[in-house]
This record gives structure tokens, sequence and C-alpha cells, in this order.
């Protein structure tokens, strides 16, 4: 029900009633994800919110294989993951990058990492080379001098864009990127998702964001998916989304500063039209409201 | 996949066993694992089990989490019930070539794997309902004696508590390595010895780097707070002996004087 609103025939992924039961029969059994039932179009860029323990990173970790449903379906690329075959070869496709990528650096080189994922999918030498050149210039690395820096020796920014690059050479048809931009400065946040968006409209690939971060979603999403304890609660535009202030804060979730700002007018009894989420949008309907006020 | 490293750990509960003093268990565990290893005889064997299974029943623990204890040692169960049952020189009962199964070699076989059965069993108990904090505090008690003569005591059950402490930790962080390497491309499974300890530094580069990290915040952290080891150092919660613990030792130990008694005889 929640998924039908964007059906369509070109969904990459396909949820269908996904429950996740962490340790089962035992007294540490956790219900992690229930009955999630969503569909993701090709070529969306798509963020999943929702407060912590909700079941996003459970989620993801079913996209690309890493998980198996306790019951339900997900089919990603038209492939079933209960497959184990094909679960297995799904990171050719779907490439995740995790909480803090930047900790599972190991190689010499930032070069020699970038290049651990295509030389993993058996290509030559020389495209090896050419994606992770490609990928290091995608987020603002020099290839040259990634040949010579150790990934230890670098600032916990820079770490993070290089651990971004390794998945990014996969060139991956879905990126899955799990708080990406958790504990940067807002220019390097900022940079980030610029980096993010180029590849996608270079590689015209599917973006899935989880963020806690409500003005990127403001900013970036074309669709909002929505968690509450294990379940899918919403799903739809973030204008739709954070025009539901009530149900949003219910579950604990915040608003983008401007959408927050004229909910507060709103309860001030000034009349705002709905679906305002960026700083220029609340700018104009200020500018509106004064010139109300002085005539 | 690693989830087997978790044996043996801690359940949460009310039961006696649960409420009881940690130097109780360790002394009684210690008591009936003696008992269990030197038992001659199968009345001291039926005291022994009746005991376990007593303890078994008060601990209020799930049977699956029980069975589970023995199903992690399955292997060893079974390979030391093979190496008996084959090695054993006596009566023949099944023979096939060199291959012979003695009747004296089964007997041995059941009885050693009942003995380590039950050492498992009673072994896991205090693990189990007992919070590792709780448990090091029960072993620096127990070993302060020994300070006299140089021992660290306090430093080594410190040294085990912070081992104990990041166990999960590091687990969880190797869980996560090892899915982020893998949504890369790696294998850990597969080709030569060479290949394949090749095949792990995706996997231990980012791990001990990790733990390393993880040591010098927590130094940081103790210092911080003005941590000092040893003497002069005060506890939160001071350990106590109740009655149900003198009652659970005197039994321990009579059972330890009755098998070590019966053995004599």
């Amino acid at each position: 029900m929640l998924g039908g609103a964007f059906l369509t025939m070109s969904a990459i992924i396909e949820i269908d009633r996904l429950t996740h039961i962490y340790s089962p029969g035992t007294p540490f059994q956790i219900a992690a994800l229930d009955s999630i039932s969503l569909d993701i179009k090709k070529g969306v860029f798509l963020a999943i919110i929702g407060s912590t323990g909700s079941g996003k990173s459970t989620l993801i970790r079913h996209f690309n294989g890493l998980l198996r449903p306790t019951s339900g379906k997900v089919r990603v690329c038209g492939i079933d993951t209960a497959d184990k075959k094909q679960r297995r070869n799904l990171w050719r496709s779907v490439g995740l990058v995790f909480q803090q990528p930047e900790q599972q650096l190991f190689e010499e080189t930032v070069l020699a990492d970038v290049a651990f994922g295509p030389r993993n999918m058996g290509l030559a030498e020389a495209e090896v080379k050419e994606r992770a050149h490609e990928a290091l210039r995608l987020v603002g690395i020099n290839p040259q001098e990634a040949a010579r820096m150790s990934p230890f020796h670098l600032s916990g920014g820079m770490r993070r864009k290089a651990a971004i690059a390794g998945v990014l050479a996969l060139k991956p048809q879905v990126l899955i990127l799990d708080e990406p931009t958790a504990g940067l400065d807002p220019q390097g946040k900022q940079q980030l998702m610029q980096h993010v968006e180029n590849f996608r409209r270079r590689e015209d690939a599917t973006i899935i964001l989880v963020t806690h971060d409500m003005e990127e979603v403001a900013l970036l999403a074309e669709q909002v998916a929505v968690l509450n304890q294990g379940r899918l609660v919403m799903v739809g535009p973030p204008r739709e989304i954070f025009s539901r202030v009530e149900e949003l804060m219910a579950i604990g979730l915040d608003l983008p500063a401007a959408a927050r700002l004229m909910h507060q007018l709103r309860l001030l009894g000034k009349r705002i039209r709905p679906g305002v989420l960026t700083a220029d949008e609340a700018e104009e309907v200020i500018a509106g409201l004064l010139e109300e006020a002085l005539c | 996949m690693l989830s087997g490293i978790s044996m043996g750990q801690y359940i949460p509960g009310d039961s006696l066993l649960h409420r009881l003093d940690p130097r109780t268990k360790i002394i009684a565990v210690l008591a009936i694992a003696v008992s269990i290893i030197i038992f001659s005889n199968w009345q001291s064997f039926l005291l022994i089990a009746l005991l376990t299974l007593v303890a078994l029943f008060v601990s209020r623990l799930p049977l699956a989490v029980i069975l589970g204890s023995l199903k992690s040692l399955w292997l060893l169960l079974l390979i030391t019930f093979l190496l008996q049952a084959f090695l054993t020189p006596g009566t023949p009962v099944i023979a096939h070539g060199p291959l012979q199964v003695s009747q004296e070699g089964i007997i041995a076989a059941t009885g050693i794997v009942l003995r380590l059965a039950l050492l498992i069993l009673i072994a896991f108990l205090p693990t189990l309902t007992t919070p590792p904090i709780r448990l090091t505090a029960g072993l620096e008690s127990i070993m302060s004696p020994l300070q006299r003569v140089g021992v660290p005591a306090h430093e080594l059950a410190m040294m085990m508590t912070l081992a104990l402490r990041f166990i999960p930790t590091l687990l969880q962080e190797a869980e996560i390595v090892i899915s982020a390497q893998r949504s890369r491309g790696a294998g850990f499974t597969t080709g030569s010895p060479v290949k394949w300890a090749k095949s792990l530094l995706p996997l231990f580069v980012p791990l001990f780097a990790g733990a390393l990290r993880r040591a010098d915040d927590l130094a940081m952290a103790m210092e911080c707070r003005c941590y000092r080891g040893g003497a002069n150092r005060t506890r939160m919660s001071v350990l106590k002996l109740n009655t149900e613990d003198y009652v659970v030792i005197c039994v321990a130990l009579a059972s330890l004087a009755g098998v070590i008694a019966l053995r004599l005889i």
C-alpha cells in the first residue's frame, strides 16, 4: 500500500513484505524489520530516515545481499536475494558505503585501496587503474598524489572521501550511503554530497541515502522513506513528508530548519503555503509576510 | 558466522545461581570440576551428575542455552569418543582390518565423554549466570591474598575486565569490516594458504588499527578520570557472602570430600 505510490515497471529494488529477525530462537531475538514493502525506481534519489534503531542499516544490508530476509522477498536488479549464488555477486551492481567507511581502509596507498574493488571484479589492470583514477577525481583527490599517500596519514575528511571513492570505483547501478556526512564539517558535507550527485548524473545511478540530516533530505532527495521501530511508516516526496509535522515529531524526527520555522509561524496563526523546505523558499515567504504587515 | 565465539555469554536472570556471590560460584565450580576429574566409580559419578543437574535446574537457564554450550564443543566430544573407542585394547566388538573397537574401549569412551560433558556444563555456569564485571571482581578478591607474594591481582583483574568488555565490540567491528570488504568483492575463504592469508589483510589491518585506536582512547579516558589501580582503591559494590553462599560452598566442598573418600575406599 505504501509502496504503491511509485510502483512502476522500472523498479530497480522491489521489497515485498520483508521481515528480518536477528538471532531467531535465542533469548537475544530482535525483530529489526517488520513486513516492509517498498519499490525503489531506477535513477531515483531516495532518502531513508528514522531514529536510531529504527532498522535503516538492517534494511540497506538487504539491498546488496549481506543479509537475507527472514521472510518476504527482496529483488534487486531483477535478482532474488534469497538465491545464494546470485547474492554473492550483488556487490558488483550495488555499492554500499558503510558508516565511517574510512575505518575500513587497509592498503598501503590510497590508490591501491580504491583499486581493491575493481581488481576483485576481475577487470584488466589498465581498466582497474582507469576506474580508480576516475573515482578519485570524482571525489576531488589527485590520482597521482593518491599513489603516494598512505590512508593512515590523512585527515578524517580525506580518508572518508578516499573510502567512498573505493565504492564509486565499482561503478554500481545502485549506490547506498549510510550516514556518509556524519562527523564532517559543513563544507565537507556539502562537497561530499556534490560528489555523490555528480556520480549519479554521470552514471545515471540510483542513490539511497540513510541520514539524520534533514537539510540533506530536503535539498537532495526525490523520495523519502520513513522507518519507525522496524516498520515503514511513510513514503513520499520530501515536501509531502515534511508537511506531516506531528507524525514526524511523534517518532522522534526533526524537520529541516526552514520547515521548522514555517511550522512555528503557522502555530502563531500565520497563513503559510505548505511545502516550504529550503532557506530560499523560507526567505520568500518571510518577505511576503513582512510586506503584508507593512501594508 | 562469528556468533559461535559468544558462547558462554551472560544471560540475565534472577535465579539463586544469579544471586550468588561470584566467589562462591568460582570456588564451587572449581570443587566440582576437580571432583569430575578425579572420580573413579559410578557412585561418585551419580553424585556429581545429580549435583550438576540440580545446579542447571536451579539456574533456570533456557534448555537451548544449556544444550548450546555442549553443541559448541560437540566436535571435541566426538573426537574424544572415537579416539578412546578405537585405541583402547581389549575384547574386539567390531573389527575391520587394523581398526577395531573393543568393549573396554566403548566403556572407557562413554565414561570420558560423560566426564567431559559434565565438565563443560558446569564450567559454563558461572559465565552464563554472572555479569563479566562481577566475575572478574570475584577473581580479584580470590587472588588478592597472592598480592603479598607479588602477584598484581588488581591489574590482572582489570586487564581481564577490559578484555571481556571489548570482545563484543571487536566482534561487532569485525562483522562490519567483513561486510564492508565483501561489499567490495573481498573473499575470505578461497585459495592456497598464502593467498588465504593475504585475503585476510583487508580484515585484519582495519581491525588492528581500530583496536589500537580504541586502546588509546580508553587509556586517555581512564587517565582523565584519575584511574590508579591497586592500593587503596575501593569498590562501588562490595562483595558480600550470604547464607546461601556458605550453604553452596559447603555442599560443593562436601561433594569433593565425598568423591575423594569414595576413591580412597
